[in-house]
């Protein structure tokens, strides 16, 4: 009967509890989303801030009913009109679909091997990927700079053990956003990776084995689909903030490179058009609600089998 | 699992780790480089450190970054830890779905998405932007990661123990000081190093927030680094690892003594 | 209060005085979570002094029973009486009782002192006398040299003791334990049974305890509860529980039991006999006051130890006898436990001591056999 559920036992969260987080979330959280929304049926208006609003609260139900009726949907028709959006997004998918895919491909053999390194040394290897997660994101983006670019010292590597002769143009290319996003991202998908192998009996190939089956088959068999739940978690946790990365497209893409987090970003700060990057953002997350619901939910499924 | 490595397995790993660290090994070798130029090995010196030391606009982001990363951190760890708790003592109450969902969400949000609506909203009441916005845009999202760390330690706490001191003629507040908090302490404090790290690493959300008087080091090297590679913020970005590093191994091996140590206790204890 | 065990403790029975007052009164305690009733309208008195065991599968209300007492559960309805006054509402931490969890619930960061004496602080007990008490308790379960260890520094058994001694520091009027034996060996579980009774009977504490394992309620019970969905089904002490069970359910609950299905063919002066389709002849048994007519279905509990195996028809018209082959043997060293198959196809069990060194027994697999027990073996049951 411990499974009881109107309980009184333990502390008493008082409502307190509760409400501060609470309000906090919904005043810093869910109010500014709104706002983006709002803001995002506005017109552009040289002023400060630089928008007209559709309406506001402080006037009254009748007058916001008025700017209401006065609603406006050129922003999202501009952004449908104007290819350079809809490549923008087509292409921050394709960016982190690919880069996901990628990092699963080179995550999977580390988080593999750690799980199977000696007991002793595990914690050391975790904490070996833990390391550069905790360090800024931003010094790991720059360090690539370095290497990539055209007197970098990857060219430099090259020309002077003499592979080639003239230097690769990586930096300021696709090629280097997609080098970027895999280094910084590995982290994310080799710990969930990790835990979901090291959780794994290996009594269990050792039976597939005593049972005929060669190794090789035994891992798409047995190993892999049982690390299923580790590769879901990991594929959200790189695919959902790689959609919107800026930084790296920034620092290490050019001028073409298209991507919606970069867009937005200049949209912003450069053209200062805050309801078209309002409506940027608003479709932005259209786009990504569906992924974060999976992920939630798989994530609560997790948490729930844990208890 | 418990498996011999094989050479796949070994050179999978090495390959993987010099491919997350040589990086960061060849940023802050080359702060010690005597040369501007980045490529050019000229022999080893400290004279970035020095120049680092002497540029004031640095030192001032610096110190805003650590101010801003130690009051959001604090605060953040205090929310998280109360949203920990509503989510799992509090059983179900109105809101619920929306509450989760808001603790969540941020975890995956693309901070572009998180920096502009925190602005547009500071701009809508009309908020002075400065210290406090970035601060408070900080604490926000922080304050969920505190959550889920907290919330995956009280999931397993036993709840028999509050139970007990109950039992023993506890009040439920004094309980909650006594027995609770001293024992998912440890996980608490995990929250706020996170929370401190992703502040002093934030840049985004940083440059939507944060107004005059108020740039933080992020955005100093972001703005420099723009303009190219310079052995000034390999020494910069040198220090700042050297820093997390630290603290990191030091946290690893505290844990790890703490470990050992009630290993050997068990032992002993089991041997009678 | 003169505490001498042995002579004393055997005429215990404050339940059988009417003039006596319980310690603890359930009237009409009634708890549901939702659409479940885990305690479905309980009246309970349990007596000052003695050790009361709760008896059930899980799931049957024992735990929740127990939580109620302590004060983590508050009854739906009906009322809890604790020295005559309602504690139905009282908080857990304003109750003069106390509890042994389970899985113990040492606080992980105090010392095995600092856990014992949490209790007494909480009473604001001057620091010499908490001191006094914790050197009392650690004495009285042995662990005085573990006084300044964490209980992650501690066996199973040593937690165990450290968990009693806190649940005991503050002289509580009732202690509860919840399966306090359950995370122990068997071997260590034999020993601490008989150490906890030692230490009720020293204190002269009233103890209820909450067990799935009928062993150990048999062992140190004054009286056994054994509950089944949310309800008693017989409160006794353990000796009526084993010979005298009220149904099927308790004799089956606890130890070995055969039951024969039959009709009851007469009743006369208290003694029944019963028409069955395992034996040719009709069975008897005695009444003892249940009430059966002709024609009613009955059953007859017959405990192992108490049929007899022989390979010819006992003599005398005095004891049931029924026919049929040995189908298994399970040979338990101080035991073998004899599987008749009757022509009826039931299957009735037989336990024979093995007094004899004997290698080759003399009856075996295959054999025909016939089963004998006298008229009193045999509890006739209704329902």
């Amino acid at each position: 009967m411990s499974g009881a559920t109107e309980s009184r036992s333990g502390f008493s969260l008082g409502s307190l509890v509760v409400l501060v987080p609470y309000l906090w979330l919904l005043a810093f959280f869910l109010a500014p989303f709104l706002i983006v929304f709002k803001i995002s049926f506005s017109e552009v208006a040289i002023a400060q801030p630089p928008y007209r609003p559709v309406f506001d609260i402080f006037e009254g139900f009748a007058a916001t009913w008025q700017k209401a009726q006065e609603f406006s949907f050129e922003n999202y028709t501009f952004l449908f009109t104007d290819d350079l959006y809809v490549r923008a997004y087509l292409q921050s998918l394709q960016v982190a679909g690919i880069s996901t895919f990628l990092v699963l491909l080179i995550g999977y053999p580390i988080a593999y091997g750690m799980a199977r390194a000696p007991k002793q040394w595990r914690p050391m290897l975790l904490m070996l990927v833990i390391l550069p997660f905790w360090t800024s994101f931003l010094i790991r983006v720059y360090a690539w700079i370095g290497i990539l670019k055209r007197e970098g010292l990857l060219n430099l590597a090259l020309t002077s053990m003499g592979i080639i002769d003239e230097p690769l143009i990586i930096h300021n290319t696709m090629t280097a956003v997609y080098i970027g996003i895999i280094y910084s991202y590995l982290p994310f998908m080799v710990l969930p990776l990790y835990a979901a192998l090291e959780k794994m009996d290996n009594s269990l190939l050792e039976a597939a084995a005593d049972l005929g089956c060669p190794p090789l088959k035994a891992f798409w068999t047995i190993t892999f689909p049982l690390s299923l739940p580790g590769v879901i978690a990991g594929c959200f946790l790189v695919f959902i903030p790689a959609v919107g990365e800026f930084v790296i497209p920034d620092l290490l893409g050019g001028s073409d490179t298209l991507m919606i987090g970069r867009t937005l970003w200049n949209e912003f700060f450069s053209n200062r058009d805050w309801p078209v990057s309002s409506a940027v953002a608003v479709i932005l997350l259209a786009i990504l609600v569906i992924p974060i619901v999976l992920f939630q939910n798989a994530q609560q499924r997790a948490q729930e089998r844990e208890r | 699992m418990n498996a011999r490595l094989s050479t796949f397995n070994v050179t999978s790993l090495v390959l993987g780790f010099t491919f997350l660290y040589l990086p960061i090994v060849l940023l802050v070798i080359y702060s010690f480089n005597e040369s501007r130029l980045v490529t050019v090995w000229a022999g080893f010196s400290t004279k970035w450190y020095g120049e680092m030391l002497r540029n004031q606009q640095l030192l001032d982001a610096a110190w805003v970054t650590l101010r801003v990363a130690f009051v959001s951190a604090t605060i953040a760890t205090v929310l998280g830890t109360l949203a920990a708790l509503t989510l799992v003592r509090r059983g179900r109450f109105r809101g619920r779905t929306l509450f989760s969902g808001m603790v969540y969400a941020p975890l995956v949000m693309p901070e572009v998405i998180t920096g502009l609506s925190l602005l547009l909203m500071f701009v809508a009441v009309n908020f002075d932007r400065g210290f406090w916005t970035v601060t408070i845009a900080h604490i926000t999202f922080s304050m969920c990661f505190v959550a889920v760390v907290v919330q995956s330690r009280l999931v397993t706490f036993d709840m028999s123990m509050e139970e007990a001191a109950l039992d023993l003629g506890c009040p439920p507040a004094q309980t909650f000081l006594l027995i609770t908090l001293p024992i998912i302490m440890p996980s608490i404090i995990a929250g706020w190093m996170l929370s401190f790290t992703l502040s002093l690493d934030d840049l985004v959300i940083a440059s939507f927030t944060t107004g005059p008087g108020a740039t933080t080091l992020p955005m100093r090297i972001y703005s420099q680094v723009r303009l190219g590679v310079t052995p000034e913020i390999n020494a910069v970005c040198t220090v700042l690892i050297g820093f997390v590093t630290l603290g990191v191994i030091t946290a690893t091996l505290i844990t790890k003594r703490q470990e050992l140590e009630r290993q050997r206790a068990e032992a002993a204890a089991a041997r009678g | 209060m003169a505490n001498t065990p042995g002579p004393v403790r055997r005429s215990f029975a404050p339940w059988e005085d009417a003039d006596a007052d319980p310690i603890i009164r359930f009237q009409a305690v009634t708890k549901r979570f939702g659409d479940f009733t885990a305690v479905d309208a309980i009246d309970l008195d349990i007596y000052e002094r003695e050790f009361f065991a709760l008896l059930g599968p899980s799931g049957c209300g024992k735990t929740t029973l127990l939580r109620m007492l302590a004060g983590f559960e508050t009854p739906s309805e009906g009322h809890i009486l604790l020295d005559g006054a309602d504690v139905s509402q009282t908080p857990p931490y304003r109750r003069p009782v106390n509890m042994m969890f389970q899985s113990y619930a040492l606080f992980p960061h105090m010392s095995v002192e600092g856990n014992i004496a949490f209790g007494l602080k909480q009473d604001g007990m001057p620091k010499p006398d908490i001191d006094a008490r914790v050197q009392e308790m650690l004495k009285l379960v042995k662990l005085e040299p573990f006084a300044r260890r964490k209980p992650h520094q501690l066996s199973g058994g040593q937690r165990q003791r450290v968990a009693l001694a806190r649940s005991l520091a503050k002289r509580p009027r009732v202690l509860l334990l919840d399966e306090p034996l359950g995370a122990l060996d068997r071997k260590l579980r034999e020993e601490t049974q008989f150490e906890l009774t030692d230490i009720q009977q020293e204190l002269g504490m009233t103890f209820v305890i909450v067990t799935h394992d009928q062993e150990e309620a048999m062992t140190m019970a004054d009286r056994i509860a054994v509950m089944d969905h949310g309800r008693f089904v017989q409160i006794d002490p353990p000796n009526v529980i084993y010979e005298q069970p009220n149904s099927r359910y308790v004799a089956d609950f606890i130890g070995d039991v055969n039951f024969i299905e039959g009709q009851v063919a007469s009743h006369t002066r208290g003694q029944v006999k019963l028409e069955t389709n395992s034996a040719t002849a009709a069975i008897s048994a005695n009444s003892d006051g249940t009430e059966v007519a002709k024609g009613d279905t009955a059953w007859i509990a017959l405990r192992p130890e108490k049929v007899r195996i022989g390979l010819d028809k006992p003599k005398g018209r005095g004891p049931n006898a029924i026919s049929g082959e040995v189908w298994d043997i399970a040979y338990l060293g101080d035991l073998s436990i004899y599987h008749v198959k009757l022509d009826s196809g039931e299957v009735i069990k037989s336990a024979q001591t093995n007094q004899t060194r004997m290698i080759e027994r003399p009856i075996t697999w295959d054999d025909r056999v016939w089963l004998s027990w006298d008229r009193d073996a045999g509890v006739l049951l209704t329902r």
